[in-house]
């Protein structure tokens, strides 16, 4: 392969997905956070907090759908199915050469081609966030969106106790996956050649 | 031996005369049930009431005022129930037509029999009081803003303090207020004019029905004060809590006004741990809970210095 090698990674729709995602994952997180913190400056004001934070999880909702749907009619969808050949052998290997192998010299452990756009940690933690904490997050944010339709009480605690802190467990957790994703995504060929791809839809292998 | 047998007369003499007594007050409540046959109540608890007009000599039926119709069912369960109308009303009103110069004779208040008395020290009447002087209502009503227009005492039973079911005191105390906030002829009645809708008003607040029914009124609109079950300084309109995160926060105002009683019996009749659990609901999110928060806090940290320590060697090692 040369080093021009162009693949066409994202394809329009995913990258309007991803972009509608990436903005209201931001803005739910922001305003999320300052819900539960007594911030008395928040320019916004609480009600304004509370309304952002109702529509941007909305939006994602929607917007989920065409995430879901776009794997499944498109060829996207096979980049997140995940082998039980070296189930954690191949993530490691991974994780080794970020912590040890990129500083020294060695080569990418899994080199992006057509049939392989994620390296394994990195789709491990897409399928994780994708397929586990958004769900979560919409259905226990829909849940409390509507709380009279919550189970009053399971085994004595309050359902929407429960509700509330899975909820922003999965809400915490994608935050950590955001800050992960944003300082990964400049690990490349160079700091911001990922995000150009993310932009344009062509990665440079 | 003589001795012993005096004793014992004496001892039956004191049982009975307690029986007696405690028997007495049951006597008015029945009354209170067979309204019928009660001085006042066989005309105060109906819609109408009839007599003999000594005048014309004719028998005649007129209309009760509504606000003098009394709930008997409700009065003989109410904290009053011991006593009967003639005990606080002049004795002169048994006969009809009422005399006009009653209406001058002043009515006993609260305080005249709760105030200062040593049985109801744990009420805290004087402090109550001094609380609600405070208070809006006393600043725009004065003295005309009696305890009555929310503690009707003909009914009033101490829910509170006695029920166990947070859902029930809710449901009681916000009555108190609805009673007339929600009802523009009665608030009309004390206010002469009208208010606007209560709903509108509190459109702002998510889940406004949820949180009617599962929080009273006075959470938001009094000051709390610690040394007292309920805060009697209703707070004018512009000093009521807004923020949700004065309740809903591990510091939580509820923690001083309704949880208050929940925490004593639920402590009791649980232990400590599952009241610490259940009572925190009103908190949002993760923060709710103490060891998540810091787990939350220490797991961001540990992220974030990961990627600093990266960076660095990135840069070192281009
Ligand atoms: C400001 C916010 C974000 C930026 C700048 C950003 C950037 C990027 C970039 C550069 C890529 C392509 C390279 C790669 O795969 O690593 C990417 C892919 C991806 N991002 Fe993000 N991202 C953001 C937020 C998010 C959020 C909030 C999520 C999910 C909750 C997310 C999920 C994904 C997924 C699933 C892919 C792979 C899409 C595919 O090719 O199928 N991103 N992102």
């Amino acid at each position: 392969m040369s080093a021009t090698h162009k693949i066409y990674f994202y394809p329009v729709w995913l990258r309007v997905w991803h972009a509608i995602n990436a903005l209201g994952i931001l803005i739910l997180i922001i305003t999320g956070i300052s819900m539960q913190s007594d911030m008395d400056s928040n320019v916004i004001g609480f009600n304004m907090t509370v309304n952002l934070h109702n529509i941007a999880g909305v939006v994602i909702f929607v917007s989920y759908f065409a995430f879901f749907i776009g794997n499944l009619v498109t060829n996207n969808g096979r980049f997140y199915l995940i082998k039980m050949k070296g189930f954690f052998k191949r993530p490691i290997k991974q994780g080794m050469f970020y912590v040890w192998g990129m500083f020294h010299g060695e080569k990418y452990p899994f080199p992006l081609s057509e049939k392989r756009k994620f390296n394994p940690l990195q789709k491990y933690f897409y399928v994780l966030v994708m397929y586990l904490a958004v769900p979560v997050v919409i259905v226990t944010g829909l849940a409390l969106l509507f709380p009279e339709i919550i189970i009053d009480k399971v085994y004595g605690i309050s359902g929407v106790f429960m509700t509330a802190i899975l909820h922003s467990a999965m809400g915490f957790f994608i935050s950590i996956f955001l800050i992960i994703h944003l300082y990964i995504a400049s690990v490349g060929k160079s700091p911001l050649e990922n995000y150009k791809s993310m932009i344009t839809g062509w990665h440079h292998v | 031996m003589k001795r012993i047998i005096a004793k014992k007369k004496y001892c039956w003499i004191l049982i009975i005369s307690i029986a007696l007594l405690s028997n007495l007050s049951n006597l008015h409540a029945q009354s209170y049930k067979n309204a019928q046959h009660h001085q006042c109540l066989k005309c105060h608890s109906n819609q109408t009431y009839s007599f003999k007009n000594e005048v014309t000599n004719k028998e005649v039926k007129r209309l009760m005022n509504p606000y003098y119709i009394l709930d008997t069912i409700a009065m003989s369960a109410g904290v009053h129930k011991g006593f009967d109308c003639t005990d606080c009303h002049s004795s002169e009103y048994q006969a009809y037509p009422h005399k006009s110069t009653l209406k001058l004779d002043p009515l006993s208040t609260c305080l005249d029999c709760h105030g200062g008395d040593e049985a109801f020290a744990s009420y805290k009447f004087d402090k109550i009081q001094e609380e609600f002087k405070k208070s809006v209502h006393y600043k725009v009503y004065g003295d005309n803003f009696s305890c009555s227009k929310c503690h009707n005492q003909h009914t009033y039973v101490a829910t509170a303090r006695n029920s166990s079911n947070v859902l029930e005191i809710v449901d009681f105390d916000n009555k108190m207020c609805l009673s007339c906030h929600n009802d523009m002829k009665k608030y009309n009645l004390v206010a002469g004019h009208i208010n606007p809708k209560l709903v509108q008003i509190h459109s702002w607040l998510p889940n406004q029905e949820l949180h009617f029914s599962h929080v009273r009124c006075i959470e938001c609109h009094t000051e709390v004060i610690d040394s007292l079950m309920v805060s009697h300084n209703i707070l004018s309109k512009d000093k009521a809590v807004k923020k949700c995160v004065q309740c809903h926060s591990s510091d939580s105002k509820l923690k001083a006004s309704l949880y208050k009683y929940q925490n004593l019996q639920k402590r009791s009749e649980k232990g400590f741990g599952s009241a610490i659990l259940t009572n925190s609901s009103y908190t949002i999110g993760t923060h709710q809970s103490p060891t998540l928060k810091l787990l939350s806090i220490v797991i961001f940290l540990v992220t974030l210095g990961g990627i600093i320590i990266h960076s660095i060697f990135r840069i070192l090692k281009k």
